[in-house]
């Protein structure tokens, strides 16, 4: 059967296990007709052109796990910003591991999905929010049919959440190939701030492919800072869908840093309802073999005096593939936006690949746009002047790649982030030198 | 300390030192001088390890050792520097870290641990005060935006951090204004010992006024035509490098 059919017909044998009166339901029940209507999005689609689901797609996915299987922290520990305090949302194969999450709290909550989904406490705000920013295309929908839990974060008016949350899905390969739809629902409310650091991990051999849909609402004031990290193995794809809607003065940020997958996704979205709002956009990607990772951005002017920022860093080695597809759409009544977008990449093999493509629509006459991408080599003559001062090529190599990346590794504000970033890039690049740039 | 024999190095087919013949010992200053399209700076690219040049016979010593078939940065670690005529810039790296990196990789070829944090930060104030090099710029990216005269000095804050045996320096007067050629220069003759040996590489005589060479050596079409004493350069400033060639 095909997985399409699969998910169509699998959708009753869901409903046993979800409340079927609530709203939410009926969200659901329209979104696997809107699933059925879309499908999977194939090379045919535009936005879809370089990047083909089709392989993914062939696996006999389980769509629920069967098993409960048990992760010792200690073992995992390495996939956590350990040094970090931080509160921990953790699931396993889909399922809450309350054992390795800590979400004790007081002022705001950091909760379950499945919990703000069916109680009552909860109802408030997933009416006002919940599916209301994301975008449906079919695998959004198909996320939102079959959305039972994820992360749940809720800051009421002015409150400053006092540590960064991790919101981490293992995946154990408890079946042999396994799909995972978590659903994050981040509401922000004016004034308020956090900030979440995300991260999918296969921990085997077994297919694990993700679609995710994480929807975060930024108020009056608020300050939401997201980062993404994907260093997962090549078994394991994912489809990350973000949306983000930005009110007056609110600054938000997603960070990505792609290391890792075997297809990986970034469908990115900022709607922009307010004014003197700032998004910022940031990537790094660093590939080889034959990974593939795809940025899919869209950025929303749709009043006057705001500002987006874009800056994606790609460095791709071997066989592996990088697309940037970055769309800002600047209506008309948006005058004096100030909207900058940058692709700078550096290609380390012959057979790597880069798809870069701006798009900008610009319905506004006072604004300040801009784009610049760029495909290029490393700099040999900057190598041989660092071999002329004892630097080895392959940490030559490595210390041009981080200075290329630098200016995005700038704004990551957690210095223990940071260096846990700067140590995934090193591994990546095989140098033990850690440069403090 | 160097010795250059019957060096003949090529680049995309193209013959540009042709039997070239060196010796220079430790302590000594040599001074290599030549019209444009010589090959000065090829023979400093092909000393330090460039690999766009394929040396096509003739071989290189440096201390009795065989150099010419390491990498730059082998050559590095066994003491040779060179002061570039044109010093990449490269953005994002800034030259306190570039620093770090570079000693401790050298340190690292030499079977040495990593320089102390504090070790380096003392050596790094000595050094820059040496080249009267201020604390702020050592914290901007490497020869970003530098003035000539900037980079210049930078190169020389390089050469007093790693010590080198040997040291070239390609056209280091380019470029530089009077003031920045004194501090270079004074930079140089401070670092100048019984143990290692410099060769400047010069278009002008203007820079042997302050770095006095023992010996000095005209590079006409990829060999060495003649060699004297610093007097030889005073006579070339005076008649340029026609006579040479009319001897020749």
């Amino acid at each position: 059967m095909e997985l399409k059919e699969k998910l169509v017909s699998s959708f009753l044998a869901f409903e046993s296990t979800v409340d079927t009166k609530s709203t939410v339901h009926d969200i659901r029940t329209k979104a696997i007709k809107d699933f059925e209507a879309f499908g999977f999005p194939t090379k045919k689609v535009e936005a879809w052109k370089y990047t083909s689901l089709k392989n993914v797609l062939k696996n006999d996915f389980a769509l629920f796990s069967k098993n409960e299987v048990a992760i010792e922290y200690k073992d995992v520990k390495k996939y956590f910003v350990h040094d970090l305090d931080t509160y921990k949302i953790v699931f396993i194969d889909g399922v809450y591991s309350s054992h390795l999450s800590s979400t004790t709290h007081d002022k705001f909550d950091v909760c379950l999905m499945s919990s703000a989904l069916t109680q009552n406490r909860f109802k408030a705000v997933i009416d006002v929010y919940f599916n209301k920013v994301a975008k449906q295309d079919g695998l959004v929908s198909l996320n939102t049919a079959y959305s039972k839990e994820g992360a749940y974060v809720y800051l009421p008016k002015n409150v400053a959440a006092d540590k960064p949350i991790e919101v981490v899905h293992f995946s154990t390969g408890s079946e042999t190939a396994m799909l995972l739809q978590p659903r994050n629902l981040i509401v922000v409310e004016d004034n308020s701030e956090v900030t979440i650091i995300e991260r999918h991990q296969s921990l085997s051999k077994n297919k694990t492919f993700t679609n995710s849909v994480t929807e975060i609402y930024a108020g009056k004031n608020a300050h939401v800072d997201y980062y993404k990290i994907q260093n997962d193995t090549t078994n394991a794809s994912l489809i990350d869908n973000t949306f983000t809607e930005q009110h007056d003065h609110s600054v938000a940020s997603v960070h990505t840093f792609a290391f890792g997958g075997e297809i990986t996704r970034n469908n990115l979205n900022f709607t922009q309802k307010g004014q003197g709002i700032d998004s910022i956009l940031n990537g790094v990607t660093i590939l080889e073999g034959k990974t593939h990772v795809d940025h899919n951005t869209l950025v929303e002017h749709t009043e006057p005096n705001c500002e987006s920022h874009q800056d994606y860093k790609g460095i791709f080695d071997e066989k592996s593939v990088g697309v940037f597809n970055g769309k800002i759409i600047v209506d008309q009544i948006a005058q004096k936006t100030n909207a900058f977008q940058s692709n700078n990449n550096v290609l380390l093999s012959d057979k790597a690949t880069v798809n870069s493509k701006p798009q900008l629509e610009i319905f506004a006459d006072d604004v300040k746009c801009s784009h610049g991408c760029t495909i290029g080599q490393l700099d040999e003559s900057a190598l041989f002047y660092l071999k002329t001062r004892g630097i080895p090529e392959k940490e030559g190599k490595a210390l041009l790649m981080y200075a290329f990346a630098n200016n995005v590794l700038d704004s990551v504000k957690i210095p223990q982030l940071k260096n846990r970033i700067n140590a995934l890039i090193a591994e990546k690049l095989g140098v033990s030198i850690g440069f403090d740039l | 300390m160097l010795e250059i024999k019957n060096l003949h190095a090529s680049i995309d087919d193209k013959e540009i030192l042709k039997g070239l013949n060196l010796s220079v010992k430790a302590g000594e200053v040599h001074a290599i001088m030549g019209p444009n399209g010589a090959g000065k700076s090829t023979l400093a690219s092909v000393v330090s390890g460039k690999e766009d040049y394929e040396v096509t016979e003739g071989n290189i010593e440096l201390e009795g050792e065989d150099i010419g078939e390491l990498g730059a940065d082998e050559r590095a670690h066994k003491g040779v520097f060179l002061s570039f005529q044109y010093p990449v810039e490269i953005p994002g790296v800034s030259v306190t870290n570039f620093m770090k990196t570079a000693i401790n990789e050298t340190r690292k070829a030499r079977g040495l641990e990593d320089m102390p944090a504090r070790d380096m930060l003392k050596m790094i104030k000595e050094k820059s005060e040496l080249l009267e090099i201020d604390s702020k710029f050592l914290s901007r990216s490497l020869n970003e935006g530098f003035s000539g005269g900037e980079k210049k000095r930078n190169e020389i804050f390089q050469m007093a951090m790693l010590e080198p045996k040997l040291a070239i320096l390609d056209e280091t007067d380019s470029g530089l204004d009077i003031d920045a050629l004194r501090i270079v220069a004074s930079g140089v003759n401070k670092l100048k010992s019984k143990d290692n040996a410099v060769i400047v590489i010069t278009h002008y005589q203007r820079l042997l006024d302050y770095i006095v060479p023992d010996f000095v050596h005209v590079l006409h079409d990829g060999k060495i035509v003649k060699s004297g004493t610093k007097e030889l350069a005073l006579e070339l400033e005076e008649k340029g490098y026609d006579w040479i060639k009319a001897e020749l």
